[in-house]
């Protein structure tokens, strides 16, 4: 508390929700920006969510579009295809593309949901405790030790033999359902530690619904390590949603990162030398992963501050390592 | 001992779950399973009488008019005796049979992959922490998260692609040389495995790394601001000393939690790691049952990959127990 920097303005005598609220969003902005990696982060994966979304501006050639006839429609790079074609003549960066498209539109929907899942589940048993924290626990902890890739390729493989597998939703729907547990076990820790704080025990001796302490009281403190668990779950379901389209579990008719590297898979591609049919897919896939990778360390420093290092802190190790040098 | 009952009940709970996912996903499937099983033989050229209907009946428990609850009390008895049906694209071989075949590869490249991650992964986080701010603490946390960044499978193609087919290292599919040697004891045979094994192995590595450079970093930086290590240097020990006997003995407790979690994450990967390079383990069956809707064989890998990592998961709470003393006494 800074007794002596009190300013005469209004909103500090009796601060108003939305001041507080705006207070609170520069704050965040503030340190968003202010951590590198969280920039650089955020930066990689803008980029890519724009050339997903404005796919048909950047790309000369419809994704399925047999661009290339003739004996050997796999041509490698070149000016008119900079990313190749594949093995029907497709070019190759039209295809990454729109796969983009739906691979990022199949893991965000699933990310989005799972996240939900983790909240409700989380929160909720941390908070009614006893009974419901039971039965939510186990329910958390039967899921968390589940092996939840192979889960989802067993459902992959009923959904496709079902025929369902054209359906973005249902394959979301399996990332979803397999992804969640993680999220929900870490959330209900840290709700057991706030929902001990006071300011809790005052809302509830007020008599205040416990659905709005849980929502308005309790998730607004937490909203760094939901941040971090989404992300983690978002690198989670891309990965899984490229596996299941790699194994020819989705829709291998439409392009998306994982078709593109079945079809690579399928044609002997890797054989044949062919690098470039599964070379740009891949890179685009660890660069968005990465991308997310480095918010959630942007997180992690300003969440622990133990992990961030001041710059007074560098400058007195580097001093010290000075001295010690010269006594060598 | 409170404790290691609580523990043994839910992997119980958790056994039963895994159990009954497998006998609820097959009755999801519009139409009957049994009638694309019996067209299955009749196209591989089998001979179907009333009695191999019956007996495919009882196979998978659907013998009509058996209410639901009964269907399951027989598929549970079948689960509990080792009955897991037949693989149809596998000769009608015993499901069983064809995984206990199986299973000692997976293992096998499971288990060496994650000693060596684990060692490997748990001293660069130490050495990170103990180097705080050197050059290396600053390049090492980005490139190991962008390796893992990269999925299992596409590691694996890369690798194939560069050390298998470019430089012709490693050889790049099976499990060893199937044209020179039998599985067997002898020299030859085991060389052959260990140099299929070389590229799987790598690649799992690669994938997993990160996971565990990280939370020992982390964990380390925490316990580095002890008062106990600020001692340990104080009394001038050996630096090796006070790094790995004092602060990392402290910080490794989390990286034996995380492991049952990546224990899940790695059998996963090896899954995909097996398909790219044909390796004759768990995944590669998966993946075959898959390509040819063989869906006993299907549920047998997933019931045996669940148990795998039940078992294992069982295991690393026991060690956790052993290690500290306030998990041991109930209040975990």
């Amino acid at each position: 508390m800074q007794l002596t920097k009190a300013t005469p303005q209004k909103e500090d005598v009796s601060p108003t929700q939305s001041g507080k609220s705006r207070e609170r969003l520069l704050n965040f902005l503030r340190n968003i920006t202010s951590n590198p990696k969280i920039t650089f982060g955020l930066g990689v994966v803008a980029f890519f969510l724009l050339v997903a979304i404005f796919a048909p501006l950047l790309t000369p050639y419809a994704p399925e579009a047999r661009t290339v006839t003739g004996l050997h429609p796999a041509v490698a790079p070149s000016w008119s295809h900079p990313f190749g074609t594949t093995d029907t003549g497709e070019d190759m960066f039209s295809q990454v593309v729109y796969g983009a498209r739906v691979t990022l539109a199949i893991s965000s929907m699933a990310a989005i949901g799972s996240t939900l899942l983790q909240i409700i589940f989380g929160l909720s048993a941390a908070y009614f405790g006893g009974l419901v924290d039971d039965v939510l626990s186990l329910i958390i902890n039967v899921f968390l030790v589940l092996p939840s890739l192979p889960l989802t390729i067993v459902l992959g493989a009923l959904a496709s033999s079902i025929a369902v597998n054209q359906n973005e939703f249902v394959i979301a729907f399996v990332l979803l359902f397999t992804s969640w547990s993680y999220g929900a076990r870490v959330l209900r820790s840290q709700t057991l530690s706030v929902k001990a704080r006071d300011f809790i025990d005052a809302a509830r001796a007020t008599g205040e619904n416990p659905f709005r302490i849980i929502f308005a009281e309790i998730l607004p403190n937490e909203i760094a390590l939901v941040s971090s668990t989404f992300i983690g779950t978002f690198v989670y379901a891309i990965g899984a949603e490229v596996a299941l389209e790699f194994l020819g579990l989705g829709n291998p008719a439409e392009a998306s990162w994982g078709s593109i590297l079945y079809w690579a898979q399928n044609n002997s591609a890797l054989p044949a030398g062919q690098w470039w049919q599964f070379v740009p897919a891949g890179i685009c896939l660890a660069l968005f992963c990465g991308g997310l990778a480095f918010i959630n360390f942007g997180i992690d420093e300003i969440a622990n501050p133990r992990l961030r290092q001041s710059k007074a802190e560098k400058l007195t190790r580097k001093m010290i390592r000075l001295r010690e040098g010269r006594r060598a | 001992m409170r404790h290691f009952l609580r523990r043994v009940g839910f992997y119980l709970v958790a056994l039963w779950a895994a159990v009954s996912f497998n006998f609820i996903i097959p009755r999801l499937m519009p139409g009957d399973p049994t009638s694309v099983y019996i067209a299955k033989i009749s196209q591989q050229g089998g001979k179907i009488t009333p009695a191999v209907v019956r007996a495919i009946q009882a196979e998978f428990g659907v013998t009509p008019g058996v209410p639901i609850w009964q269907q399951y009390l027989s598929y549970l008895n079948a689960i509990l005796h080792g009955q897991l049906g037949l693989s149809t694209s596998n000769g009608f071989e015993p499901v069983s049979m064809v995984l206990g075949q199986d299973l000692p590869w997976t293992i096998g490249l499971v288990g060496v992959s994650l000693i060596i991650t684990a060692i490997l992964g748990t001293l660069i986080g130490a050495l990170m922490a103990w180097k705080r701010g050197s050059w290396y603490d600053t390049v090492v946390p980005p490139l190991v998260t962008f390796l893992s960044a990269i999925p299992y499978f596409w590691m694996a193609l890369a690798l194939v692609y560069v050390m298998g087919l470019g430089l012709g290292w490693f050889p790049t599919d099976q499990g060893y040389d199937v044209f020179s040697y039998q599985p067997g004891w002898d020299g030859g045979f085991i060389l052959s495995v260990m140099q299929h094994a070389a590229l799987p192995i790598i690649t799992l590595v690669i994938g997993s790394l990160a996971g565990w450079v990280l939370t020992m970093r982390n964990t380390m930086i925490s316990t580095l601001s002890e008062d106990y290590v600020l001692m340990a240097e104080a009394k001038g020990l050996p630096e090796n000393q006070v790094m790995l006997r004092y602060a990392a003995r402290n910080a490794v407790l989390p990286s034996i939690t995380s492991f049952s979690i990546s224990l899940g994450q790695v059998v996963g990967g090896a899954l995909l790691t097996e398909i790219v390079f044909s390796y004759p383990g768990i995944g590669y069956a998966l993946f075959n049952g898959i390509g040819q809707n063989d869906y006993a064989l299907i549920e047998g890998c997933f019931l045996v990959i669940a148990l795998a990592v039940l078992f294992a998961n069982f295991l690393s709470d026991l060690v956790y127990a052993l290690l500290d003393p306030r998990v041991r006494n109930g209040r975990g």
